[in-house]
């Protein structure tokens, strides 16, 4: 268990070796810089084909939606800063890696096979966050540095300058292991054991 | 509206109650998605107590998030939720029921604005947002009456999409039977897996139409985590389903552990012959909810 040697930290753009270094099990703290995307967001990427004026690749990307306080200046503080269900967004991790060169997805609830073999095949990580716990995360926030696309509020892009960004917990990874693989496997195995302590009778077939 | 004019002053208490209400329901949806119940506290001490490794550490982030949230008034989930109230009208308790909805209304919009609140409620189709958190229909405002009582109670739950995006309903037959119930019980949370971001309180409805299942479903989840049905045998059912339910290991966040779900809850209505209806509604660990008690005299009390 990789929690036994503490957590690993990084800081961002990541590296391809960066990125390749990291096995499910890893606890991970971030430093730098994360961008904030939801669904909206995405459709706007890849369904409408529209791009930013910014560099990704190496980029992290979280699945979020804040809420946000407008200052006089225009800028934006964090009201609350947390992560939202990943697996609405599966279908765009692949092009997020492909065509953004972004190298890790932060969220909640895990990402398909698919994205699995996406995080393999272009070397990118699941890093799972806590959900529901989006005041600690907010602490995090150091500031907001751009917003993109403010048409799309709340799902707009956002650039968030992080300290010690976590526990993030690796739980895919570039080699394709995925925790919601091995645990959705092992809840597979013991769901004949739970029907029975209910006196559920199960056909066999 | 013209009082009678009998010097009492209806009109002024009138006007005060319904601006109350309005600041009510602006500190109660503050409050809930701020300052979680003591029954979820105790629920997520008492896991991270008995989880260990990775599992624990899940757990000790809650714990975080629910501390900081205490010491900054951040609020714990950054969702906003959908806002479903229960209220309770006492008979002897003097109120317009269309202004007192209205009034609910208006607060979940002042809090939104005062509290710089994500607005997370849209148009079904055009996906139209306001940016108050509300909208034709939200919030949802359920009212039932308590016979002689001289108070109200106002309950709400800003229910979160994640766990309330994991609501099942199933038409099963009397063939089927307590075995049907319970294999539909333990499969929807299998199927719901990580998202609703475990450890849940699961909630089942039982009998009814199939509306009234659903509603049930939802009513369980406001019971206090833990808080067995006052009926031996829908207690049994509760305890048995909630131990085949934490057998399976999907853990906190659902990456494993010893803790699913805190708890099962179960209400149950009377159903037709033919029927055998089935509903689960389950609810994040963060279990947000904040009540507020009008008295007769005006002081307001509030609690979970």
């Amino acid at each position: 268990m990789a929690t036994e040697t503490g957590p690993k930290r990084v800081t961002t753009p990541l590296d391809r070796d960066t990125v390749a270094s990291l096995r499910v099990g890893d606890e991970l703290f971030v430093d730098g810089v994360i961008w904030g995307v939801r669904d909206a967001t995405l459709i706007r990427f890849f369904d409408e084909g529209k791009r930013v004026p910014a560099d990704l690749s190496g980029a992290i990307f979280l699945h979020t939606a804040p809420s946000v306080r407008r200052r006089t200046d225009d800028g934006y503080d964090p009201v609350s800063v947390g992560t939202t269900t990943s697996m609405r967004m599966d279908r765009f991790t692949r092009p997020c890696l492909a065509e953004l060169g972004v190298r890790a997805i932060i969220g909640k609830g895990g990402l398909s096979e698919g994205s699995a073999e996406a995080f393999r095949e272009h070397g990118g990580v699941y890093l799972s966050i806590v959900g529901g716990a989006a005041s600690v995360q907010t602490e995090q926030i150091e500031r907001i540095e751009d917003v993109l696309w403010p048409d799309l509020m709340p799902e707009c892009l956002w650039k968030f300058r992080v300290r010690d960004f976590g526990p993030l917990f690796v739980t895919m990874d570039s080699t394709g292991a995925s925790s919601y693989r091995t645990v959705g496997e092992q809840v597979e195995e013991r769901l004949a054991a739970a029907y029975g302590m209910l006196g559920i009778e199960t056909p066999h077939d | 509206m013209t009082p009678p004019s009998t010097g009492l002053t209806t009109k002024t208490s009138t006007a005060t109650l319904y601006e109350d209400l309005t600041e009510i329901s602006c500190t109660l949806y503050k409050k809930a998605l701020t300052d979680l119940p003591p029954d979820v506290r105790h629920a997520v001490s008492a896991a991270q107590d008995r989880e260990q490794g990775p599992a624990r550490r899940r757990l000790d982030v809650m714990v975080k998030a629910i501390d900081t949230s205490d010491r900054t008034g951040i609020i714990v989930c950054q969702d906003t939720g959908i806002c479903v109230f229960f209220v309770r009208i006492g008979t002897e308790f003097a109120v317009n029921g269309a202004r007192l909805i209205s009034a609910l209304r208006d607060g979940i919009a002042r809090a939104t604005e005062r509290y710089s609140l994500r607005s997370s409620i849209v148009h079904p189709l055009n996906r139209t947002n306001h940016q108050t958190n509300t909208g034709e229909g939200v919030p949802v405002v359920h009212v039932d009456f308590l016979d002689g009582a001289d108070h109200l109670d106002i309950l709400l739950l800003p229910k979160g999409s994640g766990s309330e995006n994991m609501s099942f309903l199933k038409m099963l037959t009397p063939a089927d039977g307590q075995a049907g119930v319970k294999k539909f019980v333990i499969d929807s949370v299998v199927a719901a897996g990580p998202k609703p971001c475990p450890p849940t309180v699961v909630g089942v409805g039982l009998g009814g139409t199939a509306d009234e299942c659903v509603a049930l479903a939802k009513k369980a989840t406001l019971r206090p985590v833990g808080e067995p049905h006052a009926e031996p045998e829908i207690a049994a059912l509760e305890s048995r389903l909630l131990a085949a339910i934490n057998q399976l290991g999907l853990g906190p966040q659902g990456l494993g552990g010893l803790t699913t779900s805190f708890a099962v809850h179960v209400e149950y209505a009377y159903t037709h012959i033919s029927m055998n209806p089935v509903a689960v509604n389950i609810q994040c660990w963060r279990g947000e909810r904040a009540r507020a008690t009008v008295h007769a005299d005006g002081t307001v009390e509030y609690g979970y």
